[in-house]
């Protein structure tokens, strides 16, 4: 565990990188979900490079796909591509663009529109209980992102269907673009909104990763019905001056924010070995 | 008088396919009734998705479907399916290139007296905005099976509009010339072109008909195909007739003055 713990903060220099030289990027929800993606690519999923399209590999969908720098890192430090690549991002001409889309290997589903990542999970959930297939469907989710309507469609059928082969994580940071998400559209009680529709839900601490090791593995020990869980996780996680801050959302630090940070995730990194 | 309507004709092309192909999955939004898919339901469940009255969620389950081996055909009244779920079609089938054929049941005015809330005039023009996605058109029940058993040999993104009632033959069995993406010419003429698409083929042909005994040779172009459109036909027709009309159930949002 302790290992992942080092390459999240690795990801997370990785991600700053990308982010200060395109001079573009969403740095608050990458290192918010970075834990998240680590404990699935490195430990639950059932993925690997070389076989992108077996019929029953594990599927991902990145929801809230503007968190796409966190998802592009971790997706080419598990060899789906070279790391190289990424000194295109949202460069002109370059498919590493802003939001996830599947000219890329390892994406499964476009994404960027919030709200969708739920219902299309559902779609091939339900695709798995036809074959009779052992492959899970993963998505993860913005808490912001939980005022979309069609996220509760996607929930009621998911309820409706018991898909246990489901796991929706809710990477609740609290903060959206415009603030606190309380001030904005209260999400608060959470358990209650999933039980009514018929979900398992688990709450766990969303940058450790032993607590996301359990609640991984309690979600697919869990039958008859599928599971959200309600990662409480902090915006900008790994870097102090990014640390639950709203304008972190989407700002490009500067050259002495950049070279301060780095020197921060590298100290956190190595902490993180020891 | 023909009383089988084009959304019946699906239902029969899909159960035969069904029987043999164990990739077909029919989704509706509580509109099995209305998309005439009371039977496929019935006869192949374990084929069959119930997203309930959700249109947008109807659209991304089938694009999930779809991209992990389904042949998904989500069919709804075309009003909801088209402009509700627009940036589903948009972002789950078309921009994400899923196996999706969405197929939109009593288009145009076919509700009538139900009004505007039921009328879906804006499809053509809000499905053909977008990229990758085809919209097709057809006329009649002949037209209607080839259509279907074309989009079932390919993976590719489609709406299919059709009407609520029965309409009249355009064409008839074992004499209905059909080439995917081509314009079918119905009716030979050299003063005027009528390209019309769906239902109103039927009356662009009788109106051919009629400008006949006023001495006006009037041909009849079926646009089935409205996107993509068959350039090759339309030219052609501006070149050898004198005047194109085109007829459509459709609207294009202009209001009286």
């Amino acid at each position: 565990m302790e290992n992942l713990k080092a390459k999240s903060f690795e990801l997370r220099k990785d991600i700053w990188k990308m982010i200060y030289k395109a001079k573009t990027g969403h740095t608050g929800g990458d290192f918010s979900i970075c834990d998240i993606l680590v404990s699935l690519y490195y430990k639950h999923m059932n993925i690997s490079p070389e076989s992108t399209d077996h019929p029953n590999r594990d599927r991902f969908i990145l929801s809230k796909g503007h968190s796409v720098e966190a998802y592009y890192s971790v997706l080419a430090d598990r060899g789906f591509f070279p790391k190289e690549e990424l000194e295109t991002y949202s460069q002109y001409q370059s498919k590493y663009i802003g939001h996830p889309n599947n000219k890329i290997n390892g994406i499964e589903m476009n994404s960027g529109s919030l709200g969708h990542g739920l219902p299309v999970a559902v779609g091939m959930a339900l695709a798995g209980k036809m074959d009779k297939a052992s492959y899970r469907v993963y998505t993860v989710m913005g808490d912001g992102e939980l005022a979309e309507g069609s996220v509760w469609e996607g929930a009621m059928a998911a309820g409706h269907y018991k898909l246990d082969n489901l796991t929706a994580v809710v990477d609740r940071n609290r903060l959206q673009i415009s603030g606190c998400t309380e001030n904005v559209m209260s999400q608060d009680n959470q358990d209650a909104r999933w039980g009514s529709f018929g979900w398992h839900v688990i709450h766990a601490a969303g940058n450790d990763l032993k607590a996301l090791d359990e609640a991984f593995t309690q979600a697919k020990a869990t039958k008859g019905k599928p599971t959200v869980i309600i990662a409480d996780t902090i915006k900008g996680y790994g870097i102090s001056f990014t640390e639950n801050k709203a304008e972190w959302h989407h700002k490009v630090p500067t050259e002495a924010e950049f070279e301060n940070g780095l020197k921060e995730l590298e100290e956190r990194r190595i902490a993180a070995n020891e | 008088m023909n009383n089988i309507p084009n959304r019946q004709i699906i239902c029969e092309v899909l159960m035969d396919k069904a029987k043999e192909d164990k990739d077909i999955v029919v989704l509706c939004s509580d509109s099995r009734g209305s998309a005439s898919l009371t039977g496929f339901a019935n006869t192949y469940p374990e084929q069959f998705v119930e997203t309930g009255i959700a249109e947008q969620n109807l659209v991304s389950i089938s694009a999930g479907l779809a991209k992990c081996g389904k042949k998904a055909f989500a069919a709804s009244p075309a009003c909801f399916l088209s402009t509700r779920s627009m940036e589903q079609c948009k972002v789950d089938v078309a921009y994400s290139n899923t196996n999706v054929k969405l197929i939109g049941i009593s288009g145009g005015i076919s509700y009538g007296a139900l009004g505007m809330t039921h009328h879906s005039a804006q499809d053509i023009a809000a499905l053909a905005s977008i990229p990758n996605m085809r919209v097709y058109l057809p006329s009649d029940r002949f037209q209607t099976k080839a259509l279907m058993e074309h989009l079932l040999e390919d993976e590719k993104p489609a709406y299919i509009r059709v009407g609520r009632n029965p309409v009249e033959d355009v064409y008839e069995e074992g004499n209905m010339p059909f080439k995917m993406n081509e314009a079918t010419v119905v009716s030979e003429g050299k003063d005027v072109t009528i390209i019309a698409c769906g239902e109103l083929v039927r009356a662009a042909k009788d109106a051919a008909e009629e400008l006949g005994k006023l001495g006006v040779s009037a041909r009849v172009l079926d646009m089935y195909c409205v996107k993509p459109i068959d350039q090759t036909a339309v030219l052609k027709a501006a070149k050898e007739t004198k005047a194109i009309v085109t007829i459509e159930e459709h609207s294009y949002g202009v209001d009286k003055a």
